[in-house]
C-alpha cells in the first residue's frame, strides 16, 4: 500500500540523530513489547508480513509520531485481535473476561535458546526467470495491499545482481492467500536512474526484488 | 504505554498463550547476548582469516555459525565488503529489517523517518551526520533490505593493526561500522 510507511527517498524529516550508547530499550515495558512480539510470533498465528501489514495500515499521523515499539504494541493488539485471541473489551478491562478461544503453541523459557529467525526459503516451481547481469524493469503498480516494492523503484530500470533463491511471497503472505514462493533477486539501480539529474554520481542502489515485480528491459 | 502493555501481558497470561518467564528470558537474551558484538567478532575473523572471509562472502550464515554464536544465525544473512573504492550501507526504507542476531536490536536512528528516507538518496549526507566523510570518487552502495535477506558491512581492517589478535581487532569493530553509517575505531 501506498502509506508513509514506505519513505525512501522523502524530503523533510531532517537529520539523523545518533545516540550516544543508547541502551538495548529506553523503558522496560519496550522490552516486554519486543518480547511479546517474539513469544506470539512463536504461535505462528500469522505471517511476518501480515504483522507488517497492520504496523502499514496504521494512521499515517499515529505512524509518524508514535514510538517504535508503540506500533509494535498496536500491531500486536490489531493482530491478536483479527486472530480472535483478544477482544477490545478485554484490552479495556486490562485482564481477561473471556477463556482462551483456542490453544496455541506457547514459547518456554528453553526455545529463547534459539531465537534465530525462520528460514524463508521454498522450493521453486519453475526455473529463475533472469540470471545476474540481466536488464530488468520494475513494473509500476501500486497495490491496496502489502508488497514490498518501494515506490521509488517502481517503473525503474536496473541489473540483477544476485539470484537469492526461491522465497515466500510477501504480497499473499500478508494476506492469508499462501506462501506463494517466488525467484528472489538483488536488482541494482544506478542513482540517475532513481533520483534523476541531481543524483550523486557515485550512487547505486539495490533493492530485493521479487519475479512478480519484474519484467526484461 | 507501561499500564497498556501489562493489560496485554496480563490477558495472554490468563489466557495460557505466554509465559512471563519467557518474556524475561528475550528481554535478558536481547540486554546481554545478542548484540554487536557478535558480529564484531565475525568480521575481526574475516580481517585475519582469508579463508574465513572468502566463506563469508560466499554464505554469512554458514560461516557466522562456525564461530559459535551466543545464539545461533539464521537464514539469508549476506556480508558486503568495504574496499578503498566502494562503501556499503545497509538500510530497511519500508520498516526496520536488521540482522539481529549478530547486531542486536536495531538502534533508534536506523527506525527513524530520517534516516530511512536519506539514505538512499542522500547517503553521503547521512554520513556526514554521523562525522563520516568519505572521498569524492568513493563508489557508494546502499543496500535496501526489502526481503528476508540481511546485510552485514565486512568494513576495512584499520591501517596500523598489523599483528593484532582477533580479539584485538574486534574491540575496533563498532555497530556502525557494520551498518555503514561508520568506520572501525582506529588504533
Amino acid at each position: 500500500m501506498n502509506s508513509i510507511h514506505d519513505m525512501g527517498g522523502m524530503h523533510g524529516f531532517g537529520p539523523v540523530v545518533p545516540e550516544p550508547n543508547e541502551p538495548t530499550f529506553h523503558a522496560p515495558w519496550e522490552g516486554r513489547v519486543a518480547a511479546l512480539y517474539r513469544a506470539m510470533g512463536f504461535a505462528r498465528l500469522w505471517t511476518i508480513d501480515a504483522g507488517r501489514a497492520m504496523i502499514e495500515s496504521l494512521p499515517p499521523a499515529t505512524y509518524l509520531t508514535a514510538s517504535y515499539y508503540a506500533k509494535w504494541l498496536m500491531g500486536l493488539e490489531k493482530s491478536l485481535a483479527r486472530a480472535g485471541l483478544v477482544g477490545a473489551d478485554e484490552i479495556a478491562a486490562a485482564h481477561s473476561l473471556r477463556p482462551a478461544s483456542r490453544r496455541t503453541h506457547v514459547m518456554a523459557p528453553r526455545d529463547v535458546a534459539n531465537l534465530k529467525r525462520a528460514d524463508y526459503a521454498r522450493p521453486a516451481a519453475a526455473p529463475a526467470r533472469f540470471d545476474a547481469g540481466d536488464r530488468v524493469r520494475t513494473i509500476n503498480e501500486h497495490p491496496a495491499g502489502h508488497t514490498r516494492l518501494p515506490r521509488y523503484a517502481r517503473g525503474k530500470t536496473g541489473t540483477v545482481e544476485a539470484v537469492r533463491g526461491c522465497h515466500v511471497y510477501p504480497d499473499t503472505a500478508a494476506t492469508g492467500t499462501g506462501e506463494n514462493p517466488q525467484w528472489l533477486y538483488t536488482i541494482v539501480f544506478s542513482g540517475a536512474e532513481l533520483w534523476g539529474t541531481g543524483a550523486d554520481p557515485t550512487l547505486t542502489v539495490s533493492i530485493e526484488a521479487f519475479e512478480p515485480y519484474l519484467v526484461p528491459a | 504505554m507501561q499500564a497498556r502493555v501489562r493489560a496485554l501481558e496480563t490477558i495472554l497470561t490468563e489466557k495460557g498463550h505466554i509465559d512471563p518467564a519467557t518474556l524475561d528470558a528475550i528481554v535478558e537474551a536481547y540486554e546481554t547476548r545478542i548484540g554487536p558484538r557478535n558480529g564484531a567478532r565475525i568480521v575481526a575473523r574475516a580481517w585475519v582469516d582469508p579463508a574465513f572471509r572468502q566463506r563469508l562472502l560466499a554464505d554469512a550464515t554458514d560461516a557466522a555459525n562456525e564461530m559459535n554464536m551466543q545464539s545461533p544465525v539464521g537464514a539469508h544473512l549476506i556480508a558486503v565488503e568495504n574496499t578503498p573504492s566502494r562503501h556499503n550501507m545497509v538500510v530497511c526504507t519500508l520498516c526496520s529489517c536488521y540482522p539481529w542476531e549478530v547486531l542486536g536490536l536495531p538502534p533508534v536512528w536506523y527506525k527513524s523517518a530520517p534516516y530511512r528516507s536519506r539514505a538512499v538518496i542522500e547517503p553521503r549526507g547521512v554520513l556526514a551526520d554521523f562525522g563520516v566523510a568519505l572521498p569524492q570518487d568513493t563508489q557508494i552502495r546502499v543496500w535496501d533490505s526489502t526481503a528476508e535477506t540481511r546485510f552485514i558491512v565486512l568494513p576495512m581492517r584499520p591501517a596500523g593493526t598489523d599483528g593484532w589478535s582477533e580479539e584485538q581487532l574486534a574491540e575496533l569493530v563498532t555497530r556502525d561500522s557494520m551498518i555503514g553509517t561508520g568506520l572501525p575505531k582506529a588504533p
